[in-house]
């Protein structure tokens, strides 16, 4: 079937199989491959990418449930070079160890900004919960959350 | 993992979609947020050979003030019913246990009509609406019925919807100003609860649905009899667990399960 979406502001018409899962798309047919597959189980939050502007599992959607929508990754992130605010907050507070869940944490803490501009650190732990780092590394996740608000990262 | 081959239609109205499902027969399946089927459909659980895209069918999204009930639309996904002032304020129940369905990602895809006609017994709005004394607006090609809550659930992941119907609205009497709680006992964060308590009680009359014991969603008769008739909730979540059938499994046994619904039905209502 054919598709056309739009991914980081790029237009993609694509002939893909119904079954094409987003996250396969996204990582094979375009080559955009800092979204990760972990669970494969729409449990551990690795896939997370925004689809019109809202965080969701791309392990969890058909490519063609995403025709026609608006896809951003986290290489859309950067403008002209420059670091999303989260993902600066991330590296200056240390909130990634290993790496592998830290595409799917930001793209899930920008989604949070947009719905909650300043959380609790309660609130942030919450709104998270759909991310699972294996490196246990979560206070310097949600300190880099906490951080990039305060610096009006809602706003991005 | 990639679900089996299937041919994908997308319908841009609920009638298109069930003249759809009713060209292709038993082995279509309506496609809304995925969130139930695209899961099962990875582990080859469902391998239906077409799926019906109904997730663009925008007039199926609304949350309405209808007099006496919350008239919602079957593709309103949890994170609207979450966040929806009318509901916060006449039936805060439902909002609140919408937000613990999955996580904020799965919030924003799942819908409520695709998890009521999911019918798992361990999901949280199936129980919570059937508390709720709820029913359910069904399409099909014969026409639309209502089908009552408690008598749409017929066994594990079955229910009284034919396989050419869909749920189109799901009507919420209004519980405004009652006592309410929604308890959820799991391990982890965004697991399925391993007992869930959705209770409300106003007036003399009360709702007690379970979450995860039995092969259905399972309303608290016994419980619910005792509330009205002025029972301690004490002596009424004594009973949290005489209608239901627990089973085991590798997070508790049938006998835990007993145990923590009637923890959870005093603690709702406390």
């Amino acid at each position: 079937m054919k598709i056309s979406l739009t991914v980081n502001g790029n237009l993609h018409t694509s002939e893909v199989e119904p079954r094409t899962l987003l996250v396969h798309y996204i990582r094979e047919h375009l080559g955009l491959t800092a979204t990760n597959v972990g669970c494969d189980t729409s449990s551990c939050g690795a896939c997370t990418v925004h689809l019109d502007g809202e965080a969701v599992k791309s392990c969890t959607i058909l490519a063609v449930q995403a025709d026609e929508c608006d896809v951003t990754t986290v290489e859309g992130l950067a403008k002209n070079g420059e670091m999303h605010p989260m993902q600066k907050a991330f590296m200056e507070n240390h909130g990634l160890q290993c790496g592998f869940c830290t595409p799917g944490m930001v793209m899930a803490a920008i989604s949070l900004l947009r719905e909650i501009p300043n959380p609790s650190e309660e609130e942030v732990r919450i709104g998270l919960e759909g991310n699972l780092c294996r490196c246990t590394g979560y206070h310097n996740i949600v300190k880099s959350v906490l951080d990039a608000a305060s610096k009006g990262a809602a706003g991005r | 993992m990639i679900p089996a081959a299937f041919e994908y239609q997308r319908a841009s109205s609920a009638d298109e979609a069930i003249g759809l499902i009713g060209q292709y027969g038993d082995e279509a399946k309506f496609l809304a947020g995925g969130h139930s089927l695209i899961p099962l459909m990875k582990l080859r659980l469902a391998q239906p050979t077409v799926l019906v895209d109904i997730g663009r069918v925008k007039d199926l999204s609304y949350i309405k003030d209808a007099g006496d009930h919350v008239a919602i639309g079957a593709l309103t996904r949890h994170m609207d019913v979450e966040n929806s002032d009318l509901l916060k304020t006449h039936v805060p129940l439902l909002a609140h246990a919408a937000s613990h369905v999955g996580d904020s990602q799965v919030r924003h895809r799942g819908t409520i009509g695709g998890s009521i006609a999911h019918a798992d017994p361990a999901s949280d709005l199936p129980a919570t609406t059937l508390a709720l004394g709820a029913s359910y607006v069904v399409r099909g090609p014969k026409g639309e019925r209502t089908i009552a809550a408690r008598d749409f659930y017929k066994g594990f992941l079955e229910s009284a919807l034919a396989p050419d119907e869909m749920i189109t609205e799901i009507r919420v009497p209004k519980i405004t100003g009652a006592k309410w709680g929604f308890q959820k006992f799991n391990r982890r964060a965004q697991d399925w609860a391993i007992v869930g308590v959705a209770a409300w009680q106003l007036n003399g009359a009360s709702g007690v649905g379970l979450v995860n014991m039995g092969s259905t969603p399972i309303l608290a008769t016994s419980s619910m009899n005792a509330l009205n008739s002025g029972a301690a909730l004490a002596d009424a979540a004594a009973l949290a667990d005489a209608d239901s059938e627990p089973q085991d499994d590798l997070n508790a046994t049938a006998e835990y399960r007993r145990h923590l619904a009637r923890v959870l039905v005093r603690r709702a209502l406390s």
